[in-house]
């Protein structure tokens, strides 16, 4: 019960995109389709996943005044993997030559080394809790992570392109401005105000 | 748990067994995501060959030669594609080290003439949605048919012909850049 409580915090109470308005910059950036905000969201939670996980086991034997540097090399050694594993099993063309989602995520991968939700769960979660908590902490913001990512990808593919998870529904283009920058924001705006009333009541 | 003291030993010995652990286990995952990385950037090259040039009955994957880029940046591999024996052209691998996220790699089909038949992007790692846009067709429609030795292929802020993309200039430089150096290479290459 406990624990349900500790991941329902990181999906929905204290969501890090609409809650604590945190990881702005990939939430904005790469959210253009829903699948590419999934691929995001889910490079990211497992990074936090796996950082918590080390990071709890370990953290005893990290002296204090040299806690970050480690913490930082062990994120960072996360998000390589990530890069290999994603440049070796996600790089394929589409059928008529479309980037891979490697290519369309390109530089936010090796970017979520610094994204700021990593290093504060690592921080303020992983070095203070229990190897489960910890854990289910990890999971619980990570995947509140990506369904921030698809939701906000979804409505800006919907609306911007009149298609949803690369199948489109309408001919023709949609209110472009959804896939642009200023869309981001538009997008994110409402949702984070339609998430808050929705949590209220 | 009690906490380790921050001494100096301790600081040193704790980075230095983490830095280890990690970079250990980074080259053990290079090592195991090589091959399949390695087949991907050869289908992708394979899909950009074919792109990029018309009907051919060679294998210029196996028919490549690699020269020295003109401006002396690398090198470029160079796949030229045969149709019942004659040269129809060639597809061009070039690159630019100035794009926005870095290096971005294009393939260039040229035909014989050195008009620019298509161009596929390879690999490059530009914002997504803004500098990724390079690989629409809607911005690489705007270079077939022309040829670089004639028209000024930079983008209109820098008194070319090509409309850059929407808030990415420096990829669309780039993009150009690699392109101007890929027929460059390329001519010089044939003429030798």
């Amino acid at each position: 019960m406990n624990q349900w409580r500790n991941f329902n915090k990181g999906f929905l109470r204290e969501n890090p995109v609409f809650v604590l308005v945190l990881g702005m910059c990939p939430a904005l950036a790469t959210t253009t389709t829903a699948i590419n905000g999934m691929g995001m969201g889910l490079a990211t939670t497992f990074v936090l996943f796996m950082s918590n996980l080390v990071i709890s086991i370990f953290a005893g034997f990290i002296p204090d005044k040299v806690r970050i540097p480690a913490f930082i090399v062990i994120i960072a050694s996360f998000v390589t993997i990530v890069d290999l594993v994603m440049g070796a099993y996600f790089n394929t063309p589409g059928p008529q030559g479309e980037p891979s989602l490697y290519d369309q995520l390109g530089i936010f991968i090796p970017l979520i080394v610094v994204n700021c939700i990593v290093l504060g769960r690592a921080e303020a979660f992983a070095s203070k809790n229990k190897i489960v908590s910890s854990v289910i902490d990890g999971l619980g913001i990570g995947l509140g992570f990506t369904f921030a990512l698809v939701l906000l990808g979804a409505t800006r593919e919907i609306l911007g392109n009149g298609s949803i998870f690369g199948l489109s529904f309408i001919q023709g283009d949609g209110i472009l401005v959804f896939v642009l920058a200023p869309g981001a924001f538009i997008a994110l705006g409402y949702l984070t105000a339609l998430i808050i009333r929705l949590k209220k009541s | 748990m009690a906490k380790k003291e921050s001494t100096f030993l301790n600081m040193i010995v704790t980075l230095l067994i983490v830095t280890f652990v990690a970079s250990s286990a980074l080259g053990y995952i290079y090592e195991l995501t090589k091959a399949p990385r390695a087949e991907a950037m050869r289908i992708k090259q394979t899909f950009a060959i074919k792109k990029v040039l018309p009907e051919f009955d060679n294998d210029p994957l196996a028919d490549q030669y690699v020269l020295p880029a003109n401006d002396g940046s690398g090198e470029l591999s160079v796949y030229p594609a045969l149709a019942g024996g004659d040269s129809i052209g060639a597809a061009v691998k070039t690159f630019s080290n100035n794009g926005y996220g870095g290096i971005i790699e294009l393939m260039v089909g040229f035909n014989k003439s050195g008009e620019i038949i298509d161009i596929a992007v390879v690999n490059q790692k530009e914002t997504p949605g803004l500098g990724t846009k390079m690989a629409d067709d809607s911005y690489i429609k705007q270079y077939r048919g022309l040829n670089p030795g004639e028209t000024d292929i930079s983008v209109k802020q820098d008194g070319g012909e090509i409309d850059a993309i929407t808030a990415a200039t420096i990829s669309s430089r780039a993009f150009s850049e690699a392109v101007q150096k890929g027929y460059n290479t390329y001519l010089k290459g044939e003429t030798k």
